[in-house]
C-alpha cells in the first residue's frame, strides 16, 4: 500500500477526532502497518472548527504532516470550502450529503457521500454516531484499513455500553458505501 | 548501581505527552507534581491517575514555583521526580532550577514548547526554549537536555533522562514540543529485559558533619531524608560536606568547576547524536527534534536524485556536542541549520565549526509551522550548485 494521507475536518462535537484517532490505531495496533495523527483546533472545542489528519503507510512515516491530502473528509460547509483546495490532483473527497454542499469540483477528483448525519438521527435515535457510520463508509470505499481492526479500534476507544451502537452504525456505513 | 523493573510488553497508539508519562513510569518515577499549562496538561492529567496505581505522589501545585520546590524536595526524600510545563511554567521555575543543579538534586523537567515570549501562542509548536535550560537560570552551570521527535522517542528518552539525572544527580530537560506532545503514533513498549535503569549513588551510613556528599566530579553519594543521615544542603556556594562558605573565591572556584566537570568529564557518555548518510556528504543538514523529521525526509529525497548530502542529529542538545560538530565541519564543506526559531542553536554550531565549513541558518518560512521539503530541498540545491 502507498502512503495515504487523510485529512479529517467539520466542527467540534462531530467526533472528527475520534475518528481519526480510530484510524491511525485501527492501522497501527490492529492492521500492524504505520500512522500519524495530529489535530488542530480552535480553543473553544464544541462547535469551533477542527482539523484532524492521519498519515497511514506501510513503510515508516518520517514526514508527519501533510500539506496536500490524498483523501479530504468534510462533515461541514465552511471545512469543505477552507479545505478542497488543498487536496491532491486525483485526491477524493467524502462528505456528509446534508451537510455540504460540493459545487464546481476539479476534473479528477473522486467524489464520495453519504447521509452519515440523517442516518444516525433517523435510524439509530442518537447523532453522536454519525462519525461511525462516515467511518464505516470511509472503509468500504477505500479499504485502506480492514474492518476487522476498525472494529477493534473502536471497542478500545467507545464507552463499553455504547459499543453495539457504535458497531451498528459503522455497519450500516458500510453499507451505504456498497 | 543497575536493576531491571518489570513491565508488560504491549503496543499502544498514543499521544507523544501519553508516551512521556509511561516513560516515566517505566523508570521509576513515583512523585509527580504540575501546574496544567497548554500543550503539557495530557502529562500531569495522565499521571494524577497513573500515581496511584504505583504508589506514588501526585501533587497539582498552586502554580510552577511550587511544582519545582516539590520536585527536588520529593528527590532528597529518595524519590524519582518529575514536573511537566510549558515555557511559562520553566521561566517561573528558573530560580529553583538553579537550586537543583547546585544541590544536585536528581529529578526531570519536561518542556512541550509552545510559541512565545510570555503566554505566547499555546497550541503552535515551537522550538524557542532551547536556550532557556541552559542559561535560564543564573550563575555558571551545565545541564543535559534531550530533544524528542516523537511519541516512541518522548518513551525512550524520558526513561533516559531519569537515568541520566539519577547517575549524574542532575535535572534532566525533555525538550519537546506540542506537535510532538500531541502527535499520536505506535509506540512499542519494552520487555521486561530490555530496560535498564540506573539509581542514584546514596550514603549508607553517617561519616560525621564532614562528609563528602557534594562537588565529586564522580558524583557524590547523596544522603536521603528520613534514613537518619544528617546533612547540610545549601544554595549557597559551599564545599564538599555542604557547608556554606560565600566569601572565599577560592572555595565558589572549586565548587563551580567541579560542578560543571561532573558533566562535562562525562561527556562521552552523556551525548547521543543521530548521523545519516554522512559518508560521502559535501553538505550536512543539522537538525533537532520535530524538525529532524522534515531534515531526513528531505534528505531521503535529495540522496534518491544523488545530491551528496546527509543529516547530523544531536539528541542531547545539552551539554551541546561540539566536539562532534567540530568533527562534521571537516568531513563537509557547508552545514545547514534548520530549526524551528530565529537560530538559537546556529551560532553554536558557528562556534563549533570554527570556519572549517560554512555554516547556513534557513529559517522556517512560518516560525512554528513545520518546514517543507521543498524548502530544505532548494537550498541544499542552491549550495550544492
Amino acid at each position: 500500500m502507498k502512503k495515504v494521507e487523510i485529512r479529517l475536518t467539520g466542527v467540534g462535537g462531530q467526533g472528527v477526532v475520534l475518528s481519526s484517532v480510530i484510524l491511525g490505531r485501527a492501522a497501527s495496533v490492529y492492521d500492524k502497518i504505520n500512522a500519524v495523527q495530529t489535530e488542530t483546533y480552535g480553543s473553544d472545542m464544541r462547535g469551533g472548527d477542527v482539523c484532524t489528519e492521519v498519515i497511514i503507510a506501510e513503510e515508516r512515516i518520517i514526514y508527519p504532516i501533510i500539506n496536500n491530502p490524498d483523501i479530504l473528509v468534510a462533515l461541514s460547509q465552511k471545512a469543505y470550502d477552507d479545505n478542497f483546495n488543498d487536496l491532491k490532483a486525483e485526491g477524493i473527497i467524502i462528505t456528509d450529503s446534508d451537510l455540504v454542499n460540493v459545487s464546481s469540483l476539479k476534473k479528477g477528483i473522486i467524489y464520495y457521500h453519504g447521509s452519515f448525519n440523517k442516518i444516525a438521527i433517523e435510524e439509530l435515535k442518537k447523532k453522536a454516531v454519525a462519525n461511525m457510520a462516515m467511518l464505516g463508509f470511509f472503509q468500504e470505499k477505500t479499504k485502506i484499513v480492514s474492518l476487522d481492526a476498525l472494529e477493534k479500534a473502536i471497542a478500545d476507544l467507545v464507552p463499553s455500553k455504547t459499543l453495539d451502537l457504535n458497531l451498528k452504525a459503522l455497519q450500516i456505513g458500510v453499507n451505504i458505501g456498497k | 548501581m543497575k536493576n531491571k523493573k518489570n513491565i508488560e510488553r504491549k503496543t499502544d497508539f498514543i499521544q507523544g505527552n501519553i508516551a512521556c508519562a509511561e516513560g516515566a513510569i517505566a523508570a521509576g518515577c513515583n512523585f509527580f507534581a504540575g501546574y496544567p499549562i497548554t500543550p503539557a496538561s495530557e502529562i500531569a492529567h495522565y499521571m494524577s491517575r497513573k500515581m496511584f496505581e504505583v504508589e506514588g505522589t501526585f501533587i497539582q501545585t498552586e502554580d510552577e514555583l511550587a511544582a519545582i520546590a516539590n520536585i527536588v524536595g520529593a528527590s532528597w526524600g529518595g524519590n524519582k521526580s518529575m514536573t511537566a510545563t510549558s515555557g511559562p511554567g520553566i521561566s517561573l521555575m528558573l530560580e529553583n532550577i538553579g537550586l537543583a543543579v547546585v544541590t544536585e538534586t536528581p529529578c526531570v523537567i519536561v518542556n512541550v514548547q509552545r510559541g512565545g515570549p510570555s503566554t505566547g501562542s499555546p497550541s503552535v509548536a515551537f522550538q524557542g526554549d532551547m536556550l532557556q535550560p541552559k542559561f535560564g537560570s543564573h550563575g555558571e552551570y551545565q545541564i543535559i537536555a534531550l530533544a524528542p521527535s516523537s511519541p516512541q522517542e518522548m518513551f525512550d528518552f524520558t526513561v533516559e533522562a531519569f537515568n541520566k539525572a539519577e547517575k549524574y544527580r542532575i535535572p534532566v530537560f525533555i525538550l519537546a514540543d506540542s506537535l510532538i506532545g500531541h502527535m499520536r503514533e505506535r509506540v512499542d513498549f519494552p520487555l521486561d529485559d530490555e530496560i535498564i535503569l540506573e539509581e542514584r549513588k546514596k550514603l549508607k551510613n553517617y561519616q560525621g558533619i564532614h562528609q563528602k556528599i557534594f562537588l565529586d566530579e564522580n558524583v557524590a553519594p547523596m544522603p536521603i531524608f528520613g534514613e537518619g543521615l544528617k546533612a547540610n544542603i545549601t544554595g549557597s556556594t559551599h564545599k564538599e560536606d555542604g557547608f556554606r562558605n560565600v566569601s572565599d573565591p577560592k572555595i565558589m572556584d572549586t565548587a563551580i568547576k567541579r560542578l560543571s566537570n561532573k558533566i562535562l568529564k562525562h561527556k562521552e557518555d552523556i551525548i547521543a547524536v543521530e548521523e545519516k548518510y554522512l559518508e560521502d556528504a559535501e553538505v550536512a543538514i543539522f537538525s533537532y527534534g520535530l524538525v529532524y523529521r522534515a531534515v531526513l525526509e528531505t534528505v531521503n529525497i535529495a540522496r534518491n536524485q544523488g545530491l551528496k548530502v546527509g543529516s547530523f542529529r544531536p539528541i542531547t542538545i545539552w551539554p551541546f556536542p561540539q566536539e562532534q560538530v567540530e568533527e562534521l565541519s571537516k568531513k563537509v564543506k557547508t552545514i545547514i541549520v534548520c530549526e524551528n526559531n530565529l537560530g538559537q542553536i546556529y551560532p553554536f554550531v558557528k562556534a563549533a565549526a570554527n570556519g572549517n565549513a560554512k555554516i547556513i541558518f534557513l529559517p522556517p518560512k512560518i516560525l512554528g509551522a513545520l518546514y517543507k521539503q521543498e524548502e530544505i530541498l532548494n537550498k541544499i540545491k542552491e549550495v550544492i550548485s
